[in-house]
């Protein structure tokens, strides 16, 4: 999206809602069918690995807890930083998009580690079921998560240009709801994974 | 640069030539880029069809070896599918929505160009198969573990996957696209109750693609995985499920023939309406039954699945869900006739088209309630019989509908009239062709013929139905002949249609054929569901309305110059990397790097260019 | 463009007698149709399918025709304009009340057929042939049917012996992929899965040899995927099973060459012999081979001429087929011949 400079005049819409804000809930509301397609996959392929390593033995809550709490601390984070910039304080905005996005590189360095962990104890997308479930589920989200942290750069970048005010912030707020989104889609599959062990 | 076009000046980076097309946003062009595109995938495609019919023609044929049977059928299907009549629809949808909305384009037009090129190159990817090791052999729908390595050893079904993900971007953004513009740039006025029902059932075929086909994505993912880097999901062997493709496959599979379906019940309920002159016979019924085949149609995805051995109570409960969804199809076909019962009928082509669609449809439709029937289907499924049943819902039913679309609104996209005489020739010629191909398979599949066989034995007692299915395939391509004749002649010759051929009842009408870049010179704002014809006919309005039922401000009104959105090349850079990235994922992963690079690339463009 | 009209309903009269008399002819060439059931659960199935299209068609003629009329009535020209009509209530309910209670019906009569065919009426297998429930365990392979009868060690491929008035419970696997075991004549499909053990049963109530086809799709040769079921009196069925549990016959002359060549040779890589050394898993079980009509997915007549066609290049019979062609010398074919037909 460019520069939300009052160029030209926004057209009134229909709804009321701006078309952006309304295609990111649309494409939640799609991204939601994807994941619970693949989340719907690990839950009915529990159980029925050939071989090991299962997760029973190769999963590790500790870890992917504190992990977890990163990840939520983070939606904190751009709950905070939208709340700085409905305010105008633009370096409110700055600074807690950047933690933001640390936190989410901070996440994504604990699931590397959490791989890690797991190909060395012989799991792999090929090595059996669980694994080719359990990577494919938890890499989906890992990209996804990849996405948000770009895209918060993005509104990074345009922040530090001056580009994102208290009166026009709708950046913050959509790529706000597609951070929340991707926290929500890990909080169940940690919940499904590691706590319920579906 | 600033070019004027009657009183309101505009910009334009590129105007002509080359450059023009593969940079445009207007949804004008990338509605004629669909259905252009579309429309060469369905030649592809028919020919694919009429060497399936040749081979088939006579028992013992070996005109075609089975390996090269078995690429046919499936890209046939694949074709026809995902790269006709979806992107027909799409090109529909984006030429005359926004214009029966009385909106200026789409919501999101860069987002609108990549949705085709993605779709485009999708298309090309798949059919480079044949010439890199063999086109997808395991038919459209792909069945599991015949689709992995072991037993399809070539790049075929990686070609399949990737060309499905590829055209699936382009069905998800523009599906979005679609949402948004019908939700949010209507005119004012126009509230959904006053919505035309075209844009009714687009608005219920995107939510169904945006909720769909994030399964068929989930599954071809997944066999691409299994195919490239060893996951078993489908491999029985290691744990795996062939039935987990079915199920993923079928939730997407279903409601992807409603997708087929609706926009195609769209065209029908303008048509009739507009050569019937007068409304469409209860229009709430028809909306909403809409509506209620897209929430149903995600139920009863396993009644592709009767014969797979699941629990009989399981096979009972789609059963009843799928006889269920019968019932908002039988509305909208009586709603139909009873539009036409008191018309005052103008008996041009696309109401000749409309009214064979209802015809084939109902045909199609009690096959399908047959289907329903457990028992019934244990018999016929995977039979001829379901080959004739598909045939007439997608042919019977969308491709006439698509062709009484093209007649419909030809005049619109090109100022000129095709030649009715012809239409109605092509007609009666694929009407016949079509009933003397089609008919008989459902006699086959009683008689025992399974489908996707590539020969039979001349001992059943095949061969003369066959043998006149073929002939009925080659009728309907002398018909598809005679459109293309109708097409070339009129573009050249057509008589000059002017804005309102037909004597219209919606907005699209009130612009010029074609309508200038910016569709109308101030924004209407509208009072009823037929605004135009109730601003023709007062006398004729059926809605009560205090207010004129259309009111089309004077353009020196307009406030300055119409901000058009110049072109732009980055979505079809972006469809670029993303064909890059794929072709890399089949012959040379770590080179996708690149196709992601350039993606990336565009990205940064489109988000830096100004609106 | 006027006069089209008036054809319309002739036109429409002429496709539908044309097609009637296609119907008609169609019938009558020895088809595998479940239209001539030969089980009693098969019947079930034709006397369910019958009332439903006895039910389409009237639907089907009714709304055409209000189609067709309103098409013809409203095209004659006119003076005045269209009713414009947007709706009647009570019309609109009629017509969704209709279908529903027609469709309820429907299904309510579908319900009690399935119940009667899903659900075998003497689900445990049991051993001795006559009287009891005989149990069969069918295995898809690509592109042949493997028949094993555990109870009465017997194992062969594409012909399947029943006796008549029992009922036969079926086991159904896949080694490969997914096939489908279909014989219209005497039952409804069910898939073979890998990695699944799904059933069917029938009670065939009329002797006789009915065509069965895989229905689905399973690679390169499904068309040439084929069974035969031979429903047999209990005697005659009796005399098969002791013919085959009987070992593989003894040979002499050119059969024993034959035999030599095959023992020695990569057949029994693939084939089983009962009571030698040939174990082989691949591809059928060839102890009686000779008492079978057909062979290769029960689609080549099972004679001399045929078998050497076959030695000489199965692919190039069967392309795709995963028996390779052994390049083996004519005299070697000769004696394998002498012996395959010997193996009664």
């Amino acid at each position: 999206m460019s520069d939300i400079a009052a160029e030209h005049p926004i057209e009134p819409t229909s709804l009321g809602i701006d078309n952006r804000k309304l295609v990111v809930w649309t494409f939640i509301a799609s991204e939601v069918m994807f994941f619970t397609g693949l989340i719907v996959t690990y839950i009915v392929m529990r159980g029925r690995s050939t071989t090991g390593p299962y997760p029973e033995e190769a999963l590790s809550v500790p870890l992917v807890a504190i992990n977890t709490f990163i990840l939520l601390s983070s939606s904190f984070t751009m709950v905070t930083a939208l709340s700085a910039i409905q305010r105008g304080d633009a370096r409110g905005l700055r600074r807690w998009l950047i933690a933001t996005a640390v936190l989410g590189l901070l996440f994504l360095s604990g699931q590397a580690v959490e791989f890690t962990t797991l190909f060395n104890d012989g799991a792999s997308l090929s090595s059996n079921l669980f694994g080719a479930t359990f990577f494919t589920l938890t890499g989906f989200h890992g990209m996804h998560v990849f996405v948000g942290v770009i895209w918060i750069a993005f509104v990074l970048a345009r922040a530090f240009r001056g580009g994102v005010t208290k009166d026009n912030h709708l950046a913050v707020e959509l790529v706000g709801l597609y951070w929340h989104f991707v926290d929500i889609v890990w909080i169940i599959i940690f919940t499904v994974v590691y706590l319920l062990r579906m | 640069m600033a070019t004027n076009v009657g009183a309101l000046p505009m910009e334009r980076r590129y105007e002509t030539g080359i450059a023009r097309w593969l940079t445009t946003v207007n949804h004008k062009d990338i509605g004629i880029l669909y259905l252009v595109s579309a429309f060469l995938f369905f030649f592809v495609g028919g020919i694919e069809s009429l060497l399936i019919r040749l081979q088939l023609g006579e028992p013992n044929n070996t005109l075609l070896s089975p390996d090269v049977y078995n690429q046919i059928f499936t890209m046939h299907g694949t074709t026809m599918i995902f790269l006709f009549v979806m992107p027909v629809m799409a090109g529909f949808g984006n030429y005359i929505v926004p214009l029966m909305i009385g909106a200026r384009d789409m919501a999101f037009p860069r987002l609108n160009a990549l949705s085709f090129w993605t779709f485009l190159f999708g298309g090309l990817l798949l059919y480079s198969s044949f010439l890199l090791g063999g086109a997808p052999n395991a038919g459209w729908f792909a069945y599991a573990p015949l689709t992995s390595t072991q037993y399809a050893p070539t790049h075929g079904m990686d070609f399949w996957v990737l060309g499905i993900l590829m055209t699936g971007v382009g069905s998800t953004v523009g599906s979005l696209n679609f949402v948004v513009t019908i939700l949010n740039l209507r005119a004012p006025g126009m509230k959904m109750s006053k919505m035309p029902l075209y844009v009714w059932q687009q608005l219920v075929t995107s939510f169904i693609i945006l909720f769909a086909l994030p399964s068929l994505t989930v599954a071809a993912i997944l066999l691409f995985l299994e195919r490239n880097f060893g996951a078993p999901f489908y491999l029985a062997n290691q744990g795996g499920d062939p039935l987990l493709w079915q199920h993923l496959f079928w939730f997407f599979g279903h409601p992807e023939v409603y997708i087929l379906i609706l926009p195609a019940f769209g065209i029908i309920s303008e048509v009739l309406p507009t050569f019937a002159r007068k409304p469409i016979f209860g229009y709430t019924a028809v909306a909403y039954s809409g509506v209620a085949i897209g929430f149903l149609g995600f139920t009863v995805w396993a009644h592709h699945m009767f014969a797979v051995g699941m629990n009989p109570i399981a096979d009972a409960v789609f059963s009843i869900d799928s006889m269920i969804i019968a019932v908002p199809t039988s509305i909208k076909i009586f709603n139909w006739i009873a539009t036409i019962w008191g018309g005052k009928i103008n008996f041009k082509a696309p109401f000749l088209f409309a009214v064979g669609f209802i015809a084939m449809f109902i045909i199609g439709g009690l096959s399908g309630v047959s289907l329903a029937v457990v028992p019934i289907n244990f018999q016929v499924t995977d039979t001829y019989y379901v080959v004739a049943h598909l045939h007439y819902v997608l042919f019977g039913g969308s491709v006439f509908a698509i062709f009484a679309g093209i007649y419909y609104w030809f005049p619109k996209i090109t100022g000129r009239l095709m030649n009715d005489r012809l239409g109605h020739l092509q007609f009666w010629i694929q009407f016949v062709g079509f009933n003397l191909t089609f008919f008989p398979m459902h006699i086959l599949g009683l008689l025992g013929m399974p489908r996707r066989i590539y020969t039979y034995g001349s001992q059943y007692g095949w061969d003369t139905l066959n043998l006149l299915e073929t002939i009925g395939a080659f009728t309907i391509a002398m018909a598809i002949l005679v459109f293309v004749w109708n097409v070339v002649t009129s573009l050249r010759r057509g008589e000059k249609a002017g804005n309102d051929p037909w004597d219209g009842q919606t907005l699209e009408w009130t612009t010029s054929s074609p309508p200038p870049a910016y569709n109308f010179a101030t924004i209407p704002t509208v009072h009823t569901r037929r605004p135009f014809w109730d601003q023709k006919y007062p006398q004729l309005a059926t809605e009560k309305s205090k207010t004129p039922a259309l009111v089309m401000p004077a353009a020196d009104d307009a406030h300055g110059a119409v901000h058009l959105p110049a072109g732009s090349f980055y979505p079809i850079i972006i469809a670029l990397g993303l064909a890059v990235a794929f072709y890399a994922m089949i012959f040379m992963l770590p080179l996708s790097l690149i196709g992601v690079v350039i993606v990336f690339a565009g990205i940064i463009g489109w988000v830096r260019e100004p609106r | 463009m006027i006069s089209r009209q008036k054809n319309f309903p002739m036109r429409t009269l002429f496709l539908v007698l044309g097609l009637l008399a296609i119907i008609a002819l169609a019938g009558c060439a020895g088809s595998p149709t479940w239209f001539e059931p030969a089980s009693s659960n098969a019947a079930l199935i034709t006397h369910l399918g019958t009332a439903i299209f006895l039910i389409a068609i009237g639907v089907f003629v009714i709304v055409e025709a209000m189609l067709v009329f309103s098409v013809v009535r409203f095209s004659r020209k006119r003076e005045g304009e269209a009713l414009q009509i947007e709706g009647n209530r009570k019309l609109e309910i009629a017509w969704t009340a209709a279908p529903a209670i027609v469709l309820a019906v429907v299904f309510a009569l579908s319900l009690q057929t399935l119940q009667s065919v899903a659900y075998s009426p003497a689900p445990d297998p049991a051993g001795t042939p006559a009287g009891d429930a005989v149990h069969v365990r069918v295995v898809g392979h690509q592109w042949w049917w493997e028949f094993d009868y555990p109870e009465l060690n017997i194992t062969t491929a594409n012909e399947l012996h029943v006796p008549v008035n029992t009922v036969v419970n079926f086991d159904l696997e896949s080694v490969d992929v997914i096939h489908s075991f279909w014989v219209p004549q005497l039952a409804g499909k069910t898939d073979v899965i890998p990695g699944h053990i799904n059933h069917t049963w029938f009670k065939a109530d009329q002797l006789g040899t009915f065509h069965g086809q895989c229905a689905e799709f399973c690679g390169e040769e499904h068309a040439l995927m084929q069974f035969q079921v031979v429903v047999q009196s209990p005697d005659q069925f009796q005399t098969w099973v002791a013919q085959q549990q009987a070992p593989a016959a003894a040979m002499t002359g050119d059969a024993a060459k034959g035999e030599q060549l095959f023992l020695n040779g990569a057949c029994i890589g693939c084939h089983t012999v009962n009571g030698t050394k040939a174990a082989g898993k691949v591809g059928p079980n060839l102890t009686h081979l000779a008492s079978r009509k057909y062979f290769a997915g029960n689609v080549f007549e099972n004679n001399a001429a045929n078998l050497k066609k076959w030695l000489t290049d199965p692919p190039a019979m069967k392309p795709g087929t995963l028996m390779p062609n052994l390049h083996l010398a004519p005299t070697d074919i000769d004696a394998l011949v002498a012996y395959l037909t010997s193996l009664k």
